[in-house]
C-alpha cells in the first residue's frame, strides 16, 4: 500500500506506523502516523463529534 | 485566549430575523425562501479565540492558506432538512467534512460553522475538539447522530 508523505508516495512497508485513539464524552478521535528515519512524514486524523458534555450541550443547544 | 464551543449569540438574533435557511421556508405572504443557504466549516488554530461573541466568519486564527488548506473551509452537505423531536428542533449536516492532502499550518482544535450564503458570512456556532495536527494526510470531521440529543445544532 502506498502512503502519501511529505516526500511523496512511499510504500507503507518501508515506514513505521503508529496509531492512537482518544475517546471522550464529546468526541472519538483516531489518528495514524507514518514515520521514516525518525521523521513524521504522514499524519491523518478522524474526529467524530458526539453529544456535547452536560452544561456545554445546554450552552450549544439552548435558546434561553 | 482559547477557542470555546458555543452557539453564537448573534445567531439566535439572526434566527428571529430569518437570516438563515437550513431548509426551505414555507409559504409566506411577503417572501418565500425556496433555496437553502450554503453552510461551511472552517478550521482554527489552538491559538484562536473563537467563541460565543463571534458574529461573522473571518480568517483571524484560521489555518493558513497553505498545505492544501483553503481559507473559508469546506462546504457542508445539507441533504437533511431541520426537524423536531418532542420540543427540540435540530439540524446536522448529512455527511462528514473532509480535508485531503492536508498539512496543517499548526495545531488546531476548533471548527467554525457559518452561513456562506449570507453577505457578511454570519457565524452559527463554534465546535471544539482535542488539539490535532495533520501532515500530508486527511482530516475528517464526522458529524454526531442527527437527533434531538446529539444533533450538531439543537434548539430546545
Amino acid at each position: 500500500m502506498m502512503i502519501d508523505t511529505i516526500h511523496g508516495p512511499r510504500d507503507a512497508a518501508t515506514l513505521e506506523q503508529r496509531e492512537g485513539v482518544t475517546d471522550t464524552e464529546a468526541e472519538r478521535t483516531t489518528w495514524i502516523e507514518y514515520w521514516q528515519g525518525g521523521e513524521l512524514v504522514h499524519r491523518s486524523v478522524h474526529v467524530t463529534l458526539k453529544v456535547w458534555p452536560a452544561g456545554l450541550g445546554a450552552l450549544v443547544g439552548r435558546m434561553g | 485566549m482559547a477557542n470555546v464551543a458555543a452557539m453564537c449569540t448573534s445567531f439566535k438574533q439572526e434566527l428571529l430575523n430569518g437570516s438563515h435557511a437550513f431548509g426551505t421556508q414555507g409559504a409566506n405572504g411577503v417572501r418565500t425562501v425556496t433555496t437553502k443557504d450554503v453552510f461551511k466549516l472552517a478550521l482554527y488554530l489552538v491559538s484562536g479565540s473563537r467563541g460565543v461573541a463571534d458574529t461573522i466568519y473571518d480568517t483571524t486564527g484560521e489555518l493558513a492558506a497553505s498545505g492544501n488548506y483553503t481559507q473559508g473551509g469546506v462546504t457542508l452537505t445539507n441533504a437533511t432538512v431541520p426537524t423536531t423531536t418532542g420540543t427540540t428542533a435540530f439540524w446536522t449536516p448529512s455527511a462528514s467534512a473532509q480535508w485531503t492532502a492536508l498539512t496543517s499550518s499548526g495545531a488546531f482544535d476548533c471548527a467554525v460553522l457559518y452561513n456562506s450564503s449570507s453577505t457578511s458570512k454570519l457565524e452559527v456556532a463554534v465546535f471544539t475538539f482535542g488539539s490535532q495536527t495533520v501532515t500530508a494526510g486527511t482530516f475528517t470531521l464526522t458529524m454526531p447522530t442527527n437527533d434531538a440529543t446529539n444533533g450538531l445544532v439543537r434548539i430546545a
